[in-house]
């Protein structure tokens, strides 16, 4: 009896403790290391799996960022981050356009993006107070509708320096390679190191965690606080004289630099800009991250965004070459990484009526 | 003696071991029309629930006692099996569809149909629909009501009054009904139409059908019943013959309490002539308790109660002063014309709400205790936060420094300042929602529903509370509440709400009749009325 007594309270302790990461961290975390143990035995480099998990946090990090704002202003995951990320774009175009090489281009990037974006998530965030209690679908086809528009825009901007164009025609090309102005990898190899053949770029982790802190204190200010309470409970913060749409407002143009800073930050990593309908699904990605991360679709904190990035991006880099190896021939990877992603928004998405009780 | 056609037999219930209902005895008889009458929470919908089957009684496991119809022990486990049993109900609200016509919504999903060639194939459910025979039922149930009104029209647009009829003609078009239950059948009516509605229920016990009539109108009840039976605290009180009783005395069998008010009169109190809160023709669209033009004012230093029963607007009024929702009207605080519709200039002006809504407007119930301290304070006074380069944030010891003497001070039962509000007890979570109130140093504190939901102890603790600030700090305080006794053990004055209107003003230790016949709206010009 006493003994049964005990494992009782033992598996209540589990579970609590389980119930207070959150099933979808649990589960993709299990995952993660099922897939790691199976990298193992297939042979794969574990040194080049970390490498590659750190560099894609790192570059991924500042988009799942721009979630919280969002979420604890109450307008639910930013699935309108595309909008964030064209006008990081635009901002890198105009960069290159102005002649910009190395780290003047990538500070006049930032600089021209952070206007553009605060000025879009004015207009993304008025739209979001006028459509309360759909905006998660609302702002999904915003993002969308919007890298259409923009589609255009590369096409038809008289944009000349040759570095961006097609070799024939006009319009920007669809990708455009950084190191054309020497800013390929240029954060990622500040103060780069390795710890034998794990490269740590610390130049990218010192920014994301800029960027983090930065969240961090913000929510820890008068006008962070106001924010958050709004998002919590509506009523409450209304009562205590908060004007709540303005707030919305401010966390949607917060949210859209972050976006705006963070497609920077990854373009440089990755080497290239990518325009088009490349950012078209990069809402997903982010959402699923800071979601996987413990987040819920009305709660978010920093640390969910450095936790889930982790886990999600050390998944999919971990899951590619072993699904290759193991399904050789097959494009499994891919299709795992979309249950995974999109498995997790729906899974957290039904989870949405229950939180707000 | 005449069997009767409904009895209930020592029925008795209880929710989560908190009885609702104790060993309700009363009969029904055939054409005769029973008011049934309580205050909120006195066990009147519980006992209709139990009637009808519902699933709310069923899956909190049923209920003590017996129903007997005709004689006969029913059986109803569901609203079908009520229906089956020749009961009906016309709702409050009405369930009509207002894109149908009268005769549809009246025949809706019992329409009369004739066979047709797809329907021999495929079943019942085609056949087509006998429109001429609906019309000509609709027309019999409407004539029944004398509503001279075409079983064709559609119902949109129809002024409620036809509505509540239409819901009225679809149970009696039923066949074999027994029993039909009026729930507040005239709270959404004018004068005129409810007199109609009146005048058709007595012609309905005429045909024969048991009526139970569930109205908070003492004047309809003397005008209308036969019998009636007061239930109070989930306790049947009496049931009486019409004629035997009148509305003072059911008024006060209604109010009246077991336990004695307990007030204590030697109170240094400090009352002073200044008027601090003038209200003139407020208005209050606060769903469900609207507000429809009151005035009064208030004295410094004074406790007012504010009382009424459920949805008659007495919450509205606090609300639409602290702008949570929306208002007209002028109120002048301090001798300053106050804002409406901007919670913050409320809060600013040295107002304070402790609102009824504890878990949605009062808490952030998965925050910290100590941050619902300090919230509103932080945000529209400043207070609690560090400047750093002209940006504010929050000052976490400061905080904790102001929570820990808040939950000393009122004694609030918790493990540390960080725990969750949520987790807290709800004597415990309004004294937080008290101390965040207080935090604003207010000198004027609206408290609605103080202890709703609260066990009795810490009830006492509340009011205690409230009597303390008041003498000591000398503050102003109004305060809402459903419950009479409560407003009566610490108020100077009790202002009843009835009809979003201001019903009358009441002294503490007016008689329980007084405050019966004030919060059903019996005003001596409407008794004058029904009597003639």
């Amino acid at each position: 009896m006493a003994e049964n007594k005990t494992e009782n309270s033992l598996s209540q302790r589990l579970l609590s403790a389980a119930g207070q990461v959150g099933l979808p961290t649990l589960i993709i975390a299990a995952f993660w290391l099922l897939t790691l143990l199976g990298g193992f035995a297939v042979g794969i480099s574990m040194q080049a799996l970390v490498s590659d998990t750190i560099k894609r946090a790192g570059m991924n990090g500042i988009l799942v960022l721009a979630m919280v704002p969002a979420i604890q202003s109450g307008t639910g995951p930013n699935f309108a981050l595309p909008i964030g990320i064209v006008c990081g774009l635009f901002a890198m175009v105009c960069a290159i356009e102005a002649g910009a090489v190395g780290f003047g281009w990538l500070a006049l990037s930032f600089l021209i993006c952070v206007p553009l974006a605060a000025a879009a998530g004015y207009g993304y965030g008025k739209l979001m107070n006028a459509v309360k209690g759909s905006e998660m679908t609302i702002a999904t086809y915003t993002g969308f509708s919007v890298v259409a528009l923009m589609c255009l825009a590369w096409l038809t901007l008289p944009f000349k320096n040759p570095k961006m164009g097609w070799f024939i025609g006009k319009g920007l090309r669809e990708t455009i390679q950084l190191d054309a102005v020497g800013a390929a990898q240029i954060l990622n190899k500040i103060l780069e190191f390795r710890i034998g053949d794990v490269i740590i770029p610390t130049g990218l982790l010192l920014t994301f965690a800029f960027f983090c802190i930065l969240t961090q204190i913000f929510f820890r200010s008068k006008t962070g606080i106001a924010i958050s309470a709004g998002g919590i409970n509506p009523k409450f913060a209304r009562a205590a004289g908060i004007d709540i749409d303005r707030n919305r407002i401010l966390a949607n143009i917060i949210s859209t630099i972050l976006g705006a800073a963070g497609i920077i930050v990854y373009s440089q990593s990755f080497g290239y800009a990518q325009l088009y309908t490349a950012p078209l699904m990069m809402a997903f990605p982010a959402v699923a991250a800071v979601l996987i991360g413990g987040a819920t679709a009305s709660r978010a904190k920093v640390s969910h965004v450095v936790i889930g990035v982790i886990l999600f991006q050390g998944l999919l880099t971990t899951a590619l070459p072993v699904a290759n190896v193991v399904f050789a021939g097959t494009d499994l990877s891919e299709i795992m990484r979309m249950i995974i992603q999109n498995g997790i928004i729906l899974y957290a998405l039904t989870q949405v009526k229950g939180d707000a009780k | 003696m005449e069997e009767p056609l409904l009895c209930f037999r020592n029925i008795s219930k209880s929710y989560y071991g908190n009885k609702v209902l104790t060993n309700i005895n009363f009969d029904v008889k055939k054409g005769e029309i029973h008011a049934l009458i309580g205050e909120n929470g006195a066990g009147k919908s519980t006992l209709m629930n139990i009637l009808f089957g519902m699933p709310v009684i069923h899956s909190t496991g049923g209920f003590d006692g017996e129903i007997l119809i005709d004689g006969q022990k029913a059986d109803i486990r569901s609203p079908h099996a009520a229906m089956q049993a020749g009961i009906g109900m016309v709702h409050q609200e009405f369930m009509l569809i207002p894109q149908y016509t009268i005769a549809e919504n009246i025949k809706l999903n019992r329409e009369t149909t004739s066979p047709n060639i797809i329907s021999k194939f495929l079943g019942k459910r085609l056949e087509t629909v006998d429109t001429a025979k609906m019309n000509a039922d609709a027309r019999r149930a409407l004539d029944t009501l004398d509503m001279d009104i075409e079983a064709y029209t559609t119902v949109a647009g129809l002024p409620v009054g036809h509505l509540e009829f239409i819901e009225i003609a679809r149970e009696i078009d039923k066949s074999d009904i027994k029993i039909l239950v009026f729930d507040e059948p005239t709270a959404v009516l004018t004068e005129s139409e409810a007199q109609h509605l009146l005048a058709a229920i007595k012609r309905l016990a005429g045909m024969g059908i048991g009526i139970i009539f569930i109205s908070h109108r003492l004047d309809e009840i003397v005008s209308v019943a036969d019998r009636v039976t007061i239930l109070r605290d989930g306790e049947l009180v009496a049931t009486k013959d019409i004629e035997q009783t009148n509305a003072a005395e059911i008024a006060s069998m209604m109010i009246g309490r077991k336990v004695s008010i307990e007030r204590n009169s030697e109170t240094k109190r400090n009352i002073s002539g200044e008027t601090e809160l003038l209200v003139e023709g407020l208005h209050v669209a606060m769903p469900g308790e609207r507000v429809r033009g009151v005035s009064f004012e208030v004295k410094k230093g004074e406790i007012v109660g504010i009382g009424g029963l459920a949805g008659q607007g007495k919450l509205g009024i606090a609300n639409g002063i602290m702008g949570t929702y929306p208002s007209k009207g002028h109120v002048v605080f301090h001798g300053k014309e106050l804002k409406l519709n901007d919670p913050l200039a409320a809060v600013s002006s040295g107002l304070a709400f402790v609102s009824e809504d504890r878990k949605g407007a009062g808490l952030l119930l998965s925050e910290s205790i100590e941050l619902n301290i300090a919230f509103t304070a932080m945000q529209t006074r400043g207070m609690f936060m560090t400047k750093v380069l002209g940006m504010g944030f929050r000052n976490d010891s400061a905080i904790r420094k102001h929570a820990l003497g808040m939950i000393k001070e009122l004694d609030i039962r918790c493990e540390s300042p960080q725990q969750r509000a949520g987790s807290l007890s709800g004597g415990n979570q309004q004294k937080v929602c008290v101390a965040r109130a207080l935090t604003l140093e207010p000198t004027f504190l609206f408290v609605s529903e103080p202890t709703r939901g609260i066990d009795i102890g810490a009830k006492k603790l509340i009011l205690d509370l409230l009597l303390k600030l008041n003498e000591e700090l000398g503050m102003t305080i109004v305060m809402t509440s459903s419950e009479l006794a409560e407003l009566r053990s610490i108020c100077d004055r009790i202002i009843i709400i009835c009809e979003g209107n201001i019903g009358g003003v009441l002294p503490p230790d007016a008689s329980d009749a007084e405050f019966g016949l004030m919060m059903s709206g019996s005003r001596e010009k409407r008794a004058e009325r029904s009597c003639a």
